[in-house]
């Protein structure tokens, strides 16, 4: 691995995100206040407590793992097929002595300080709305980083595979989606059909967002803890290995 | 200085499903050289060139980079090359010269040295004045040079342009022609490919013509034309279908070759004895004629019956 070749592609990324920081930060702080609006005051008002919190804690958690998937997977797919296809950067960093490897481990880690940063605010709005916080949720901000890495990666991953662009709602309709609802982010698992219950347990989302409740709210025992971590642990190295496999084959005729 | 030539092609097969790019291709490129790559659109050259920047990787055959055998050695190959590709890729997100400055990081130029290597960038592409702008806001030609100076960030000693000129006005042309020049002049092993005539007359040492993803012959463009083309010099005549076939029975008559080619009727004369003997056949129908040296179109469609588009 060239570290510094990863740092070029990140150095690229810090480039673009300082001519467009306003209106990315501006999506980060709107998205999670709206989410807290509407579901937790509008659907807070019909429930008190879910698993054991208050539903806005429940959901303000929630909220803040449904932004790391869409900040962390959206630029992974989106940007990923068309930096392929369209404006050929792949090709040019590729051509340069990096490898698939780093371009996708840049690209990943800076993804993941945007999601670190992005759950960072999702706690701040949701303290600003009431939501009393344990000091462990600066824990937090590294399960935001992982995650996204993780998130971004499986949104490169599909993104080497697409045609055409058509092709993004296959993967938004058939494995965003999907995530998004069965994760408990909004409402708990617990009372889900059992059918329901093994997919929503290998669903990394699931993981990201149990490990913000075990930081922001230290709940959970140890060993659900220690399970979380390993599944999504286990999620990012698939998920990277997945996106150099499948971006090389994409890239290398 | 190694003896090994900057590259060198073993019966390289290149296929995609169905269709065989490059078919068996062998050569070198020895150091110091401009080296032509002369076809239409579609004889593999771009195929080739990915096959030396590791973009592809033959089906047969070997395929060497200053003696680094491509795939293994891809990465050393990479860091040793610098590639100007067909399909302009400039980050239009960026400045002119963050592109610069992202590529000397990408291409690991040491920290020390990278802020010259970005302003000799910008002053190779004439583009200090634009160095602060957008590249969405470039002319063609300026966006070409700066593809062109992006590849020279990393001092490399094998440049690649893929088709450099391709869709710029003669004028615009002419300036990347002197900036090649001056890649030249510093020493490099340039490849070039180009399905421009006066691109590979103009610019190359040595030329290969390729069609098919074969190699129909190879050498400096003077011998070619010596080589293929009888005569130094072509009288095309133009003018509509019966006067084109006039001409050519006359020139028949007196045992002139001829070709037709388009719009016109191309006789193969020798310099000045020729002309007054084409002009000796129909005054009549030479009303629209232009006289020129022979040059590698002339080869291109000796070897393969078509022109070169």
């Amino acid at each position: 691995m060239r570290w510094d070749a990863v740092g070029a592609v990140i150095f690229r990324e810090w480039l673009v995100f300082r001519q467009v920081w306003n209106s990315v930060m501006f999506g980060s702080v709107v998205e999670p206040v709206i989410y807290l609006l509407a579901f937790g005051y509008g659907f807070g008002a019909l429930v008190s407590q879910v698993a054991g919190i208050p539903y806005l804690d429940f959901m303000a958690t929630g909220s803040a793992a449904i932004s790391v998937l869409f900040t962390g997977m959206f630029p992974g797919l989106i940007n990923g097929y068309f930096r392929r296809k369209e404006s050929h950067l792949y090709d040019g960093i590729l051509a340069a002595p990096v490898n698939v490897a780093e371009l996708v481990t840049g690209e990943a880690a800076w993804t993941g300080l945007r999601t670190t940063s992005v759950a960072a605010i999702t706690m701040v709005v949701a303290a600003i709305f009431g939501v009393s916080l344990e000091p462990t949720v600066v824990l937090a901000l590294p399960v935001g980083f992982v995650g996204g890495f993780g998130f971004n990666c499986l949104g490169a991953a599909f993104a080497s595979r697409l045609r055409s662009t058509h092709q993004f709602d296959f993967v938004i309709a058939g494995v965003v989606v999907p995530m998004f609802v069965v994760a408990g982010t909004f409402f708990p698992l617990d009372d889900a059909p059992a059918w329901l219950r093994w997919p929503a347990m290998m669903n990394p989302l699931t993981h990201t967002t149990d490990l913000f409740r075990a930081a922001a709210f230290q709940v959970g025992t140890v060993g659900e803890i220690a399970i979380s971590l390993a599944v999504l642990l286990g999620f990012v190295a698939f998920a990277w290995w997945l996106a150099v496999r499948w971006l090389t084959d994409a890239m290398v005729d | 200085m190694s003896s090994t030539p900057a590259i060198r092609l073993r019966d390289v097969v290149k296929r995609f499903g169905p269709l065989t790019a490059v078919d068996g291709l062998t050569f070198d490129v020895e150091r110091g050289l401009c080296f032509g790559l002369l076809g239409p659109n579609g004889a593999g050259k771009s195929t080739l060139m990915r096959l030396l920047t590791g973009g592809a990787i033959a089906d047969a055959g070997s395929v060497e980079v200053l003696g680094l055998a491509m795939p293994d050695r891809s990465r050393e190959v990479r860091a040793r090359c610098g590639l100007s590709p067909q399909t302009d890729n400039l980050d239009d997100e960026l400045t002119c010269r963050d592109n610069l400055e992202v590529y000397a990081r990408l291409y690991g130029v040491a920290r020390e040295i990278r802020a010259d290597a970005v302003d000799r960038g910008l002053r190779l592409a004439r583009l200090q004045d634009r160095a602060d702008n957008s590249c969405e806001t470039l002319s063609g030609g300026m966006r070409r040079r700066l593809l062109i100076a992006r590849a020279l960030l990393h001092d490399p000693e094998v440049v690649l342009l893929d088709e450099p000129t391709v869709g710029l006005d003669p004028q615009i042309r002419q300036q990347l022609w002197q900036q090649i020049d001056e890649i030249r002049t510093a020493g490099k092993t340039i490849v070039l490919t180009t399905h421009y005539i006066e691109e590979a007359e103009r610019l190359c040492d040595l030329v290969a013509i390729v069609h098919h993803g074969r190699l129909l012959d190879l050498g400096p463009p003077r011998d070619l034309i010596v080589r293929h083309i009888a005569s130094r010099s072509v009288v095309e005549v133009y003018g509509d279908d019966p006067t084109k076939r006039r001409i050519a029975e006359a020139a028949d008559g007196r045992g002139i070759v001829h070709r037709r080619a388009g719009t016109s009727v191309a006789l193969f004369v020798d310099e000045l004895d020729g002309l007054a003997e084409v002009a000796s056949l129909r005054p009549g129908d030479l009303d629209h004629h232009l006289v020129r040296p022979a040059n590698l179109e002339d080869v291109f469609v000796d070897l393969t019956g078509q022109d070169l588009g």
